[in-house]
């Protein structure tokens, strides 16, 4: 349904917001959100906590689909459709739409079973082409040269760093056009940290990336663009640099230098 | 608005504190020096000549605290701009101490000279009393963050320029005259060059101010040109 990612290859933007509102139950989260998620660029939401960042992250995949009592407005322009829309396979669309969360998530099996399991979902390999793709997922996501020689240990014989990163591998398999990642190294050490967001910045040269951080040098270090968003809407989104240097608004100002609360 | 962490607040003052502190010294170094030219002083000059010690240790101890602001509180968007501008406004202080230095030293010389060039007096004092006045500006527009203060004092620059190469001209021709008076004459010469370098000095300080309250940097522009008032 939402077929290749080279089909939109000519395009700035990934996924285009308009008037996006979200509620839990009767309380309302996001507030008439409008923004756009350029093509491969990282993109980063900060706020503090309950502004709404992971949520509007987890509208971008339909996440909140999982949940009765949640529900979203508005328009997710994702490769010209509007994937709130009902008759849109989720299924598909969050393999296209990946996403890696704060707490690793390794599945009770071997590391070549994590990064198997999702593609057999969506595709019928030989089990060469299957070694082939494993091998390629865990390369892409800095893992190959640790793991490669023990795919058949358990994935969570690894460290947090090395999980996390096979978190990324496995979404990375299903060969996606955009990763969500949700504080992805708030559980790390500053080692494995570092490594991740190395990884980040690789993976943007083949993937779209939005990315939730508490830690505002994260977003200063790894993203191109940053959006600020406090109770629930965009207070400022623009270029990571300036937002860090000279934001437009004191709010943004306040929040970023610690001058907040 | 204050910061979450009132220790930082605390941190910025201080250096803030410190560096009104070196930029007052080095404004009284710059009037003692001209007073001792003037008057003739000597001991006067040298104690200018002594205290420059004092400002170097302040741009040394101020370095060091904004270094450690840095790597504590790793500072963004109008704390991370006042701190760099504070690093380069203690260099341009510095500086000014050592041109101020050099008057000094030309008042002493002249002095031990006793050559008189009484009527070239007149227009260097006249450099200094701009240049005085725009230091002085300057650290006020520091202290209080004022951007059309510092705009103004930008465009009184080319002022002091301008009567720094009259007054040249002027001694180059009292030279060719009375070529007896020439070692005075240049005595004269440095010290103009010192005070107008220390005009240089107060409009990079302002030029910082500018970078702090806009987030532009406006070096080696016209910028303040955009903006046609007149200079006090």
């Amino acid at each position: 349904m939402f077929g290749n990612a080279a089909k939109n290859a000519h395009s700035d933007t990934t996924i285009k917001v308009s008037n996006l509102n979200f509620f839990y139950g009767d309380f309302q989260s996001l507030k008439n959100i409008n923004l756009t998620i350029p093509a491969k660029k990282v993109t980063a939401f900060i706020g503090p906590s309950g502004c709404g960042k992971s949520t509007l992250l987890r509208t971008f995949n339909r996440m909140y689909d999982l949940y009765p009592k949640q529900r979203a407005e508005g328009t997710i322009l994702y490769q010209g459709r509007n994937i709130l829309e009902p008759g849109v396979d989720v299924n598909m669309l969050r393999a296209r739409i990946g996403m890696v969360f704060q707490k690793p998530t390794p599945f009770p099996m071997s590391i070549y079973e994590n990064i198997a399991f999702g593609v057999r979902l969506y595709e019928n390999l030989s089990q060469g082409e299957m070694e082939e793709r494993v091998e390629w997922a865990l390369k892409k996501a800095a893992l190959w040269g640790e793991v490669g020689d023990k795919l058949d240990k358990s994935g969570l014989s690894l460290s947090g760093g090395q999980q996390q990163r096979l978190c990324i591998a496995r979404c990375v398999a299903v060969r996606p056009e955009v990763l969500l990642l949700d504080e992805p190294t708030s559980a790390l050490d500053p080692i494995s940290t570092a490594k991740i967001e190395e990884l980040i910045n690789e993976l943007k040269q083949d993937f779209t990336i939005a990315i939730v951080t508490h830690n505002m040098q994260q977003g200063a270090r790894c993203s191109d663009y940053t959006a600020y968003m406090y109770l629930g809407e965009v207070v400022e989104a623009g270029e990571t640099d300036q937002i860090f240097l000279s934001p437009a608004k004191k709010e943004t100002q306040d929040y970023i230098t610690g001058r907040f609360g | 608005m204050e910061h979450s962490s009132k220790q930082y607040d605390l941190d910025l003052e201080a250096i803030r504190s410190r560096v009104l502190l070196m930029g007052g010294l080095v404004e009284k170094q710059f009037r003692d020096a001209m007073a001792s030219f003037l008057t003739g002083d000597v001991e006067l000059a040298e104690k200018v000549m002594r205290n420059d010690e004092e400002v170097n240790r302040l741009e040394v101890s101020l370095d060091s605290i904004c270094t450690h602001l840095i790597v504590k509180r790793q500072p963004a968007a109008n704390d991370l701009r006042t701190v760099m501008a504070t690093t380069k406004v203690i260099t341009d202080l510095e500086r000014i101490g050592d041109e101020v230095t050099k008057i000094a030293r030309s008042a002493k010389n002249i002095q031990s000279r006793s050559t008189l060039i009484i009527n070239n007096y007149a227009s260097i004092k006249l450099i200094a009393d701009h240049a005085v006045r725009m230091l002085h500006d300057a650290l006020d527009a520091f202290a209080r963050m004022d951007r059309d203060l510092a705009i103004r004092l930008i465009g009184l620059d080319a002022v002091i320029d301008h009567e720094f190469h009259e007054m040249m001209r002027n001694l180059i021709t009292f030279m060719t005259e009375e070529p007896q008076t020439i070692s005075a004459a240049l005595d004269l010469l440095w010290a103009a060059k010192a005070i107008e370098r220390v005009g240089d000095h107060s409009t990079n300080i302002a030029e910082y101010v500018i970078y702090v309250v806009e987030g532009k940097d406006i070096r080696h522009t016209d910028y303040a040109t955009l903006f046609p008032e007149r200079p006090i």
